[in-house]
C-alpha cells in the first residue's frame, strides 16, 4: 500500500515538471500560433545554468533558489529575444515557417550548449534544507520532490491570476483571440507577443532549472521533453492551461504506474494514452474546436503545371544526374544516392503538406518501415533484393493505411500529433522487439547482390526507381485525385458540398505518400547495407519535414531543391566541422529569414516575374 | 467649413492579393461632423475604412489625421492617436466578459475627445450594464454591436470610424444605434459611418460621400443626397 502512495507522490513530482514546461508551451502556442521546437532547448538551457548558478551560489537556500530564479529569468530574455530577432519577422509567413524556424534555434542551441557545458553529463548539488526524506508510512520519499508538488498548483494559480486577474492578462487573451482587432484597440501586439515569448520561455527554464538537484543534465534534455510536453498540451487541450495540468497530472501518474505494469512497452504507454485521448476526445481534454489551429499549410498562389521551356526541366536533370557515374568518383555517387532517396522522402512527404494540408510529424515511420520491411525479409527469408525493394512500399503503404485511417480524422495540429504518435509505436515496438528486428544492434548485411552492388550501379537503380516515383508523384498532383486533395485543403466544407469525400482523398493520399516513403526506405537499406530503429525515431520526421519547407511548401520541385539542399549541407558540414548542427541551424534561420517561400518558390517568383517584365 | 478637416483622405489606393480594391478615395471629416459613407456591398467602404485604419497590408495615397499623416502607421499607432474603428462584423472577444471587451479598449484620457468611463457607458447603453459578467460569445447580435460600439469608446476617440453598425439588426435595436450615435454626437465626437441604409444614414448624418468601384462619386449635404434620385438610383439602387 504504502509503496503505491509513494510511487502515486513520485509521480506527482514528475506531473509538475511536465506541467511547468507545457504551461508555457500552451501559453506561447494560444497566443502567437507558433509550434515552438525551441520551446524544449529552453528547458534545456534553463538546466545548464541552473547547474552553474546553484554550482556557484547553491550552498544556502537562498543562494539555491536565487539561482534557479536567475536561471529561469536568464531563459525568459533569451525567448524575448527570440521572438524580437526572428519570430517578429515571420508572423506574416506561414505557419511552418515559424516551425522551421525554432528548429534552426533547436540546432543552433544544441552546439552552444555543448561548446559552454561539454558533451558530459553534468550531476548538480541537492538543495540546501531539502536534502533529506520524509517517511510516508515508513517510506522514504524525497523532500525536494514534496516542495516540486506543491509547486505545480501554485504556478497554475498565480498563471489564473495573471490571466485573470490583471490588464496585461486580458489584453493577451484579446489578442490571442484577435490580433488584428486588439491592435485597431490601440494594444501593440508585437510587445505583447514578446512577453508572452518572455513567461513561456521563462517557465521552461525554470522547469529544467528545478531538476538540477534531480537528475543529470545532458544534451538530450531538448528533444525528449518537448515531444513529451506537447503530448501534455494536445493531451489537454491546445491553449488551455488547466488541460495542461490534468494532462500533466494523468501522463505523469501513467509513467509511475506504467513502469509496474507494462514495462515491455513503457516507450509507448504515453503515445498510446494520446491516440487513445484523441479518437475520444477531438480537440483534447478541455480543449474547444474553436481554439483548433487551422490548416496548417497556406494555400499560396496555385499549383500549375510547367509550361514552356521549364517543362524540360526534370527531363533535363535526370538526363544529367544519370551522366554523373561518367565522371564523379565512388564518393560522391554514394552522397548523390542518397539524395536522391531523400528527394524522395521528401517529395512523399510534400504529397501530404503541399496537396493535402496534412502536416505530418511522423513520416519517419513508413520510410522506416520500409527499410525494416526489406531487410526483415532478406534477414529472416533471405529473399533477393527485387523482391525486397517490391515489398517495402507495399508494407509501408499498408502500415500508413493502418496509421491514416485515424490520423485523417483529425486536422492541422491534432494530426500531425496522431502520426507522431503511430510513429513512435513503430519505432518503439522495433526497438524493444529484440527478437525479431534486432532492437537497438539493427539489422546488418543488407547488400545488394553483385549486379547491383556497383556504387554507379546502384546508383542507376536509385535514380530509376525513385525517380519514376517522383514522376508518378507529380503525375499524382496533376490528375484529378491531386485536385481533389488541393479543394479539400483550401476548404473541407466547400469540397464536401460538391460532393467529395475529402477524408478518403486524404487517406488515399496518406497511403500513397506512405507507400513512396517506403520505397525510399528499401532504397536507403540496400544504399546502407543495414537498419537502425533510429530511421524511424522522431529526428529524421523532422529532417524531412525541414527539406520540405526550405524547398518550399508552394512548388513540386520545392522538396527536391529541399532535400538536396539539406543533405548536401549536412554532409559536408559534418565532414568539416564538430559544429555541424550550429553551421545547419544558422543556414535554416538566414534561409527563413530571406526566403519566406522557400528556396524553389523564390526562383520561381524570379522565373514568373521575369516573364512579365 | 472651417479650419482644417479632422480627418482628410487623398487619393487612397488599397488591394487585396492582386485584387485593386480602391482606385482614388478622397473624404474628409470636419471635427464634430457626421460623414455618412454610402455604397452598394463590394463598393469599398468596409476597404476604406480599413485602409484607413492601417489594417490592409498594401495601400498608398495620404491618410491625415488630426495634422498628422498616418498612412504608414500601424493600427495601434493609428489607435492611440483617438481613431476608434467598429468593425461591420463586430469582432468581440467572445471569451471575454463585458467588462474586459471594455478594458481591452481603455486608453488615457484625451484633450479634446469625451471622456468615457464604463459607467459612463452602461448608463448610455443600460442593456449592458445589466451584463457586465457575461462573455462575449453569450450575447445576441444587437448586444454585441452595442459592446463592439462602447469598447471603441473607451478609447477615448475624437474621430469613429463605424462601419455598417445597422447591418442585420432588428429594427428596434437600428433605432437605439440611431439614438447612440446622435447622444455621441452631442457630446462633441465626429464620426464617418459606412451605410447602405438611405433611413439610417438620413437620420444621423450631416453629409454624405457615396462610392461605388472604389472612387468616390458624389459627395456633398446629406439633404442634397436625398433630394437627387439620380444619384441615389446610379449608386445606391439595388
Amino acid at each position: 500500500m504504502s509503496f503505491y502512495l509513494v510511487q502515486f507522490l513520485s509521480g506527482l513530482a514528475t506531473a509538475a515538471t511536465l506541467f511547468l514546461v507545457s504551461s508555457g508551451l500552451t501559453i506561447v502556442f494560444g497566443v502567437t500560433r507558433i509550434v515552438n521546437f525551441a520551446h524544449g532547448s529552453f528547458y534545456m538551457l534553463g538546466a545548464y545554468l541552473g547547474w552553474t548558478l546553484v554550482e556557484r551560489w547553491g550552498g544556502t537556500p537562498l543562494g539555491f533558489w536565487g539561482a534557479v530564479a536567475a536561471a529561469s529569468l536568464a531563459v525568459g530574455l533569451l525567448g524575448a529575444l527570440m521572438e524580437v530577432g526572428l519570430l517578429r519577422r515571420l508572423y506574416r509567413s506561414p505557419e511552418l515557417f515559424q516551425l522551421l524556424a525554432t528548429f534552426g534555434v533547436v540546432l543552433v542551441m544544441q552546439d552552444a550548449a555543448s561548446w559552454i557545458w561539454g558533451s558530459e553529463d553534468l550531476l548538480g548539488r541537492r538543495a540546501p534544507g531539502l536534502r533529506g526524506s520524509v517517511d510516508i508510512l515508513d517510506q522514504p520519499f524525497p523532500l525536494y520532490d514534496l516542495v516540486l508538488i506543491g509547486l505545480g498548483p501554485l504556478v497554475l494559480g498565480l498563471l489564473w491570476l495573471l490571466f485573470n486577474r490583471t490588464r496585461w492578462g486580458t489584453l493577451v487573451r484579446a489578442a490571442t483571440q484577435d490580433r488584428d482587432m486588439a491592435s485597431a484597440l490601440g494594444v501593440d501586439p508585437a510587445r505583447l507577443f514578446t512577453g508572452v515569448l518572455f513567461l513561456g520561455s521563462a517557465l521552461a527554464g525554470l522547469g529544467g532549472a528545478l531538476q538540477v538537484p534531480r537528475e543529470a543534465v545532458n544534451l538530450h534534455m531538448d528533444m525528449a521533453i518537448v515531444v513529451e510536453a506537447f503530448v501534455v498540451v494536445v493531451v489537454g487541450g491546445m491553449g488551455s492551461l488547466t488541460g495542461a495540468f490534468v494532462a500533466s497530472l494523468l501522463i505523469g501518474q501513467l509513467q509511475a504506474f506504467g513502469i509496474l505494469v507494462f514495462p515491455q512497452i513503457t516507450l509507448v504507454l504515453v503515445f498510446l494514452f494520446m491516440a487513445v485521448v484523441l479518437v475520444i476526445r477531438p480537440y483534447g481534454l478541455l480543449g474547444r474546436a474553436e481554439d483548433a489551429p487551422p490548416t496548417a499549410a497556406s494555400p499560396g498562389p496555385p499549383l500549375i503545371a510547367a509550361a514552356g521551356m521549364a517543362r524540360w526541366v526534370p527531363a533535363l536533370l535526370l538526363a544529367l544526374l544519370a551522366a554523373v557515374p561518367l565522371v564523379a568518383g565512388d564518393y560522391a555517387l554514394i552522397v548523390l544516392t542518397e539524395v536522391v532517396i531523400l528527394a524522395l522522402l521528401a517529395a512523399s512527404l510534400h504529397l501530404l503538406i503541399g496537396l493535402g494540408g496534412l502536416v505530418s510529424f511522423g513520416h519517419a515511420a513508413y520510410f522506416g518501415l520500409g527499410a525494416y520491411g526489406a531487410a526483415l525479409l532478406v534477414k529472416h527469408l533471405a529473399a533477393p533484393m527485387p523482391l525486397a525493394l517490391a515489398a517495402a512500399p507495399l508494407l509501408a503503404g499498408l502500415g500508413a493505411l493502418a496509421a491514416g485511417w485515424f490520423c485523417v480524422r483529425r486536422s492541422g495540429l491534432y494530426f500531425a500529433m496522431l502520426t507522431l504518435a503511430f510513429a513512435q509505436i513503430v519505432w518503439s515496438v522495433t526497438f524493444q522487439w529484440y527478437g525479431f528486428t534486432g532492437g537497438d544492434n539493427g539489422i546488418l548485411g543488407v547488400w545488394p547482390p553483385d549486379w547491383a552492388a556497383g556504387k554507379a550501379a546502384y546508383y542507376w537503380l536509385t535514380l530509376a526507381l525513385a525517380g519514376g516515383a517522383l514522376l508518378l508523384l507529380r503525375r499524382a498532383a496533376f490528375a484529378p485525385f491531386g485536385y481533389t486533395l488541393r479543394a479539400g485543403r483550401d476548404s473541407a466544407l466547400r469540397a464536401e458540398s460538391v460532393g467529395i469525400n475529402v477524408r478518403r482523398h486524404q487517406w488515399l493520399s496518406f497511403a500513397l505518400a506512405g507507400s513512396a516513403a517506403g520505397l525510399a526506405g528499401g532504397l536507403y537499406a540496400f544504399a546502407k547495407g543495414s537498419v537502425f530503429p533510429t530511421l524511424m525515431a522522431v529526428p529524421v520526421s523532422v529532417d524531412a519535414l525541414v527539406m520540405v519547407l526550405m524547398g518550399g511548401i508552394q512548388t513540386l520541385s520545392g522538396p527536391v531543391v529541399g532535400a538536396a539542399l539539406f543533405h548536401l549541407l549536412e554532409t559536408e558540414a559534418m565532414s568539416r566541422t564538430d559544429w555541424w548542427r550550429l553551421v545547419l541551424g544558422a543556414v535554416i534561420l538566414v534561409l527563413v529569414l530571406a526566403f519566406p517561400k522557400g528556396v524553389a518558390g523564390f526562383v520561381r517568383d524570379l522565373w514568373t516575374r521575369g516573364r512579365e517584365s | 467649413m472651417t479650419g482644417r478637416p479632422l480627418l482628410s483622405v487623398r487619393g487612397l489606393q488599397a488591394w487585396y492579393g492582386r485584387a485593386h480594391i480602391l482606385t482614388g478615395v478622397d473624404l474628409s471629416v470636419e471635427r464634430g461632423e457626421v460623414v455618412a459613407l454610402m455604397g452598394r456591398n463590394g463598393a469599398g467602404k468596409t476597404t476604406t475604412m480599413k485602409a484607413v485604419m492601417g489594417l490592409l497590408d498594401r495601400h498608398a495615397g495620404s491618410v491625415v489625421f488630426d495634422g498628422r499623416d498616418v498612412s504608414a502607421l500601424p493600427p495601434h499607432r493609428i489607435a492611440r492617436l483617438g481613431l476608434g474603428y467598429v468593425p461591420e462584423d463586430r469582432r468581440v472577444f467572445t471569451d471575454l466578459t463585458v467588462e474586459e471587451n471594455l478594458e481591452v479598449g481603455r486608453q488615457p484620457p484625451r484633450d479634446g475627445a469625451p471622456h468615457w468611463t464604463p459607467e459612463r457607458l452602461y448608463a448610455l447603453f443600460p442593456n449592458l450594464a445589466e451584463m457586465r459578467g457575461r462573455r462575449g460569445g453569450r450575447m445576441s447580435g444587437g448586444e454585441q454591436q452595442m459592446l463592439t460600439l462602447a469598447r471603441t469608446l473607451m478609447g477615448n476617440p475624437s474621430l469613429l470610424l463605424l462601419d455598417e453598425p445597422s447591418e442585420g439588426l432588428a429594427p428596434r435595436i437600428v433605432q437605439q444605434m440611431a439614438d447612440a450615435l446622435r447622444a455621441l454626437k452631442a457630446e462633441g465626437l465626429s464620426i464617418l459611418v459606412s451605410e447602405q441604409n438611405l433611413a439610417f444614414a438620413a437620420a444621423v448624418a450631416d453629409r454624405a460621400s457615396v462610392i461605388e468601384k472604389g472612387q468616390i462619386r458624389f459627395e456633398g449635404p446629406m439633404r442634397t443626397l436625398l433630394e437627387d434620385e439620380g444619384v441615389r438610383r446610379a449608386y445606391l439602387a439595388v
